[in-house]
């Protein structure tokens, strides 16, 4: 049973009354196998209707949603033998960032990204996917070792944003960031990011200062979470979706600036009701994305970082 | 009615109204609220003289505090896309943009300057809160870029003097790609061996603290200063406590290792002009002992003697001008 967003609910009544049907037709009523098939037929229309003309502040919440596949999940349809390594070797283990080696397609990654948790328990564990320090850290300290092996880097990024908490203040979390990302500027390996569902702010780009940066259809990556910005420009929260239309946040508007280089289509009622063909879209995208990148020598590697990051937003200047 | 108001009322304000009298003649501390007479403020450099705290400064006055009696020049900035979203909120932004311009005269949060601190040649970038609270855009970032290569080329070190809320939302997702370019930037001058300090004033959080801001060779800090990544208020409503005394303040970023020293306005020009010195004239380049040449190939011994060989040069030598080798690349 899916968890319907609000924008969902016709689907919601009409996948109610085929799961009610499909208990009814154990009777071994034939007809109401043919009703089950129409209704179906019905929803899956309404489904596509309602996903061809999803407005920004829809994409946040599916980008959001609770079922939606996250790090765990392609770790697992994507990796074998995941190896993960913990610890920033000065503070602690951040469970918000995960990380380590693992087989994609044959060849030998550093696997970094964070995770949200998929329920109560595992949500506080990962604490929602909002890292402190260490959680950056961590990723330093696997970003560079993968540069020593020559292992290229995936990173996966799905954060509402960094934790805004006394003892990551304290720790220097913004401290932590800068250091992020510039190890990402500076690596001598191939660094392909992926935006899997939300990128919040300083807490994605610290992952995501990549060769090439790919965003799945439904996910969103802006400066402050389209909350805050109307919090804070509109002096309320119920802004949100208007905030969400001016940010210019979805995977479409992103590829148009410049700032994604790939959309990875999911499928039609996005990934959180089709996670399995989700999740091997994005392998695909990886794959090819990381293709390109091997053919590239240590230096050529960090030149088109810097290039891609010293020109952005110059391409509007021009047209 | 216009010619009433358009003509004759700015010549008769012009002629009477010109007096230089602030609107204020006193200023209620924020911190303590004394009062304090205007001229004891400016004379004190916008430190209450009754509980020192740091008050804000203009970029113009924080400009001449920073900079030896010669003076500064300030560089053009180039152009850069000002409203690359079309975006709008209550207020379009291009008419933010515009408030903010004709108020500061400049064109964006950020002046680039050269000039002398302590008799060694420095360029000089500096934010500026007042101009939609020192938010980072595109035109921060090209411009601290501008910053950067203009210390690389001068050989110069670059400092970075920080006063912002952080990115520029009005400008979405290319204000926080200017994080990585940013930091690609001071990077440009670290790479050339140069010195790159910063010194944060208040208020620097946010994107800015998060990229360039954090990572100065040296930080110095204004005391009182607020340094942080998310704000405090942001802080109270997650975590439902009340902060420790002092928190994200400059003595509390010391305390916990973050910023190399927090040093009084009245000493901050002092404090650069040695740090530079001490970075930028090392001393005479250390006593060569001659090898002897059996050990040694003619060739390399030909270099040795060049490039450490003048004994006699006990002026003090930028050490820049050693680096011209080192730093292309």
């Amino acid at each position: 049973m899916h968890n319907f967003l609000d924008f969902e609910k016709p689907l919601s009544k009409l996948e109610a009354k085929i799961e009610d049907l499909r208990h009814l037709s154990d009777d071994g009523d034939i007809n109401i196998a043919d009703e089950v098939a129409k209704l179906q037929a019905k929803s899956d229309k309404i489904l596509k209707q309602l996903y061809s003309k999803l407005t920004p502040w829809q994409k946040v919440q599916v980008a959001r949603h609770p079922d939606r596949p996250h790090f765990s999940d392609y770790m697992e349809g994507l990796v074998e033998d995941f190896t993960p390594l913990a610890g920033d070797r000065a503070f602690a283990e951040d469970r918000a960032i995960i990380g380590g080696l693992g087989r994609f397609r044959g060849r030998t990654v550093m696997l970094i990204g964070h995770e949200k948790g998929a329920d109560t328990n595992t949500r506080m564990q990962h604490n929602f996917g909002m890292a402190r320090p260490e959680g950056y850290r961590k990723a330093i300290r696997l970003m560079k070792m993968a540069d020593h092996f020559g292992l290229p880097v995936l990173t996966l990024v799905d954060t509402p944003g960094a934790y805004p908490g006394v003892g990551a203040e304290e720790r220097g979390q913004a401290e932590a960031i800068a250091c992020s990302i510039e190890t990402c500027l500076g690596l001598k390996v191939p660094l392909v990011s992926a935006v899997i569902g939300e990128g919040g702010s300083g807490g994605a780009i610290a992952l995501a200062a990549a060769n090439k940066v790919l965003m799945l259809e439904n996910a969103i990556y802006s400066v402050i979470s389209p909350e805050g910005c109307a919090s804070i420009l509109w002096r309320s929260g119920d802004q949100a979706q208007d905030a969400a239309e001016a940010m210019k946040l979805t995977a479409q508007d992103l590829l148009e600036l410049g700032v994604a280089d790939v959309v990875v289509p999911e499928p039609v009622g996005a990934a959180h009701r089709f996670p399995v063909p989700a999740i091997a879209a994005l392998g695909d995208a990886v794959e090819e994305a990381l293709g390109e990148l091997m053919e590239l020598d240590p230096a050529a590697l960090r030149r088109q970082r810097h290039e891609k990051f010293l020109t952005m937003g110059e391409a509007e200047a021009t047209s | 009615m216009n010619w009433l108001s358009n003509f004759v009322r700015p010549k008769i304000s012009a002629m009477v109204g010109k007096k230089e009298v602030p609107d204020n003649m006193w200023r209620k501390c924020p911190e303590c609220g004394q009062m304090i007479f205007h001229r004891e403020l400016e004379e004190n450099l916008y430190v209450c003289p009754h509980c020192d705290h740091h008050l804000r400064l203009h970029m113009g006055q924080r400009l001449d505090l920073l900079f030896d009696g010669e003076g500064y020049q300030k560089i053009e900035l180039p152009e850069s896309v000002s409203d690359p979203l079309k975006f709008r909120d209550r207020k379009k932004y291009t008419d933010r943009l515009k408030d903010a311009r004709s108020a500061s005269g400049d064109n964006d949060a950020i002046i680039v300057s050269h000039g002398k601190i302590g008799g060694v040649p420095v360029v000089a970038a500096i934010l500026n809160f007042d101009f939609m609270g020192g938010s980072m855009g595109l035109a921060v970032g090209e411009a601290i870029l501008s910053a950067a290569r203009l210390a690389v080329l001068q050989e110069a070190p670059l400092i970075m003097i920080t006063a912002s809320g952080g990115a520029r939302m009005q400008e979405g997702i290319l204000s926080l790609m200017q994080m990585p370019r940013s930091i690609l930037a001071v990077n440009k001058v670290k790479e050339a061996g140069l010195p790159y300090i910063t010194i944060l004033t208040d208020p620097t959080s946010g994107g800015v603290s998060a990229s360039f801001a954090m990572r100065g060779d040296i930080a110095m800090a204004e005391p009182g200063a607020v340094i942080c990544f998310a704000g405090a208020r942001v802080i109270e409503e997650t975590i439902h406590e009340k902060l420790p005394e002092g928190f994200q303040r400059a003595e509390y970023l010391l305390d916990h290792g973050m910023v190399d020293m927090v040093v009084h306005r009245r000493d901050m020009r002092d404090t650069l002009a040695r740090v530079l010195n001490l970075l930028c004239n090392p001393g005479p380049p250390a006593h060569v002992v001659a090898i002897p040449p059996s050990t040694i190939s003619a060739k390399n011994g030909a270099a040795k003697t060049r490039n450490g060989g003048n004994k006699k040069n006990a002026a003090p030598h930028r050490r820049s001008t050693d680096k011209k080798d080192a730093g292309k690349d």
